[in-house]
């Protein structure tokens, strides 16, 4: 049976006569990389900070460890740790320094040293923050927000700015965090990071939450079909392929077939071409992603930031 | 939990690491000191037989205590909050208000450091008594120093960023100097105006430090301006004061 960590009922709050978030409802269990996804300004932040205790909610519920974030603030943050949006020490403290003074901080920290070796900070250990790259920083901010020996960590934004490299490492280290047995909390407006990393994703729009599944869950109520892109080497008849019971339809875009159709269409698509001696080139298959089904849940484009 | 301590050895290692920072807050004022000491070493007509060395002791340690209080602090509290080192920490267990603490607590330290360096200067160099009523003297500083301090807690709930802070900082530190007698000291101030100083926060805590080196106590008047500043100006720093 798994347990429930965090459990948010109907959480609403507003800044002034602007809604952030409405009637939010989700829990997250122990152990799971749970990713809450949506565009920017959509009420992201404002939720896991009402589940930091940071935020006061207006209406609805929450329970982080059985805790009440509000009334229980000091228990509930020896247990869970945060990393903010923005990253944020001062430019001249160095690393050990940082990692050193959180640690003070709590009743059992975990041992900072082996953090830095973990991280791959051992030689920015006597660097300052403001010369850290912007990777570093992150993993500086991934080891601040784990030195307590959290149950739970939750990660704001935790690839915005990186370059991909840097965005790969932090992806690896999330799942380093979660093999630690912590519970992650990822938010993020990057869709292939929530499908990369995510258990199960929460997708936000406008304040309210459009879904809660897995990321394949996601993706599969969206579509099925799938489509397979190629350039025929030799003149190729259209009807080979639309008598095919997998395929729903064929378009030609400039010298490329586009074939769309469902099932093993990748399959029967190539045994046809086998068949008839054509050879394929820059054959491709395009399946429904994340980012599409959250433009189809949404009803827009992602915002790119 | 030694966060406490922690934090203000932290604080203290940054400010540090600011080199101007240092060279101001430091060195500053023994320099001054030991300039005026050189340059004026005779007694001046109808002060009692003070030396300027004498007269200017007391207002080299309440340029310290500004420099801390309203260029120092301020600017660095207000960049803790501009880069979210407040919101930061109130994710720990440890909230901010403890690195508020820490920040006044440091100030204070290197105030109360800079003003031996300024007494040790005076007796050494220029044969300088030391303050012959040390409580007296001790009260005049905490209190001058925490009058400051309040109204630099003040700036920096309010200065919506680092330059605003140093802006307004800046401001005050030149009129605060002139009724504490940087230009003209207390005894040859016109009636009105050092009537005027007296109600100045750092007017009162130089006239209060001169006192105790005297051998006095520092005056009522003083004292409940002093304390009235610390009070008004905590009240309303607590206020005002915004963690993010």
């Amino acid at each position: 049976m798994p347990s429930t960590v965090i459990e948010v009922r109907n959480l609403s709050k507003r800044y002034g006569d602007r809604v952030a978030v409405q009637d939010v409802s989700f829990s997250v269990e122990r152990g799971e990389i749970f990713g809450i996804v949506g565009p920017n300004g959509a009420g992201k932040t404002t939720t896991v900070e009402c589940v930091e205790g940071l935020r006061a909610p207006d209406g609805g519920s929450i329970s982080v460890l059985g805790l009440d974030p509000r009334s229980d603030g000091p228990a509930l943050r020896r247990r869970v740790g945060a990393q903010l949006q923005e990253s944020a020490l001062p430019e001249r403290m160095r690393v050990w320094e940082a990692l050193d003074l959180y640690a003070s901080f709590y009743r059992e920290p975990a041992d900072w040293r082996q953090l830095v070796r973990d991280l791959g900070l051992s030689d920015r250990r006597d660097a300052r923050f403001g010369r850290l790259s912007g990777g570093e920083k992150q993993r500086l901010s991934i080891a601040l927000a784990l030195v307590g020996n959290p149950e739970i960590a939750v990660l704001d934004e935790l690839t915005t700015g990186l370059d991909p490299h840097a965005r790969r490492d932090t992806w690896h280290l999330i799942g380093q965090v979660r093999e630690r047995g912590v519970t992650v909390v990822l938010v993020t407006h990057f869709m292939d990071e929530a499908e990369r990393l995510c258990d199960r994703v929460a997708v936000i729009d406008r304040g309210r939450v459009v879904a809660i599944d897995s990321p394949a869950g996601l993706v599969s109520r969206v579509r099925s079909e799938q489509r397979v892109r190629f350039r025929p080497l030799a003149p190729m008849d259209d009807a080979l392929l639309t008598a095919l019971p997998q395929v729903t339809a064929v378009s030609r875009s400039g010298a490329q077939v586009v074939v769309t159709g469902t099932g093993d269409l990748l399959q029967a698509v190539a045994s046809v071409l086998a068949r008839n001696q054509i050879v394929a080139a820059e054959l491709r298959v395009e399946q429904a992603s994340l980012d599409d089904a959250f433009v189809a849940m949404t009803g827009r484009e992602e915002e790119r930031s | 939990m030694n966060a406490i301590p922690r934090l203000v050895l932290n604080e203290l290692r940054l400010f540090l690491r600011e080199p101007l920072a240092v060279l101001f807050a430091i060195a500053f004022a023994p320099v001054l000191i030991t300039i005026l000491g050189i340059a004026y070493p005779g007694r001046i007509e109808g002060f009692g037989g003070l030396r300027i060395v004498d007269l200017y002791l007391p207002i080299a340690i309440g340029m310290v205590l500004s420099l801390m209080a309203l260029n120092s602090m301020p600017s660095v509290l207000a960049g803790y909050r501009e880069h979210g080192v407040l919101r930061r920490l109130a994710t720990t267990p440890v909230p901010p208000v403890a690195l508020l603490a820490a920040q006044l607590a440091m100030s204070l330290l290197v105030a109360i450091v800079t003003t031996a360096l300024l007494l040790a200067v005076g007796r050494l160099g220029f044969g300088v008594a030391l303050p012959r009523n040390l409580a007296g003297f001790a009260l005049a500083l905490v209190l001058g120093a925490a009058a400051l301090l309040g109204i630099g807690l003040v700036i920096a709930a309010l200065a919506p960023s680092v330059r605003a802070a140093q802006g307004i900082g800046t401001v005050l530190f030149f009129p605060l100097l002139f009724f504490a007698g940087m230009w003209s000291p207390r005894p040859t101030m016109p009636d009105v105006v050092r009537h005027i100083s007296d109600f100045t926060p750092l007017g009162a805590a130089v006239q209060a430090l001169q006192d105790g080196s005297a051998g006095a106590w520092p005056q009522p008047l003083h004292v409940a301006v002093m304390a009235g500043y610390v009070l008004v100006f905590g009240l309303i720093a607590a206020r005002a004061f915004r963690w993010q």
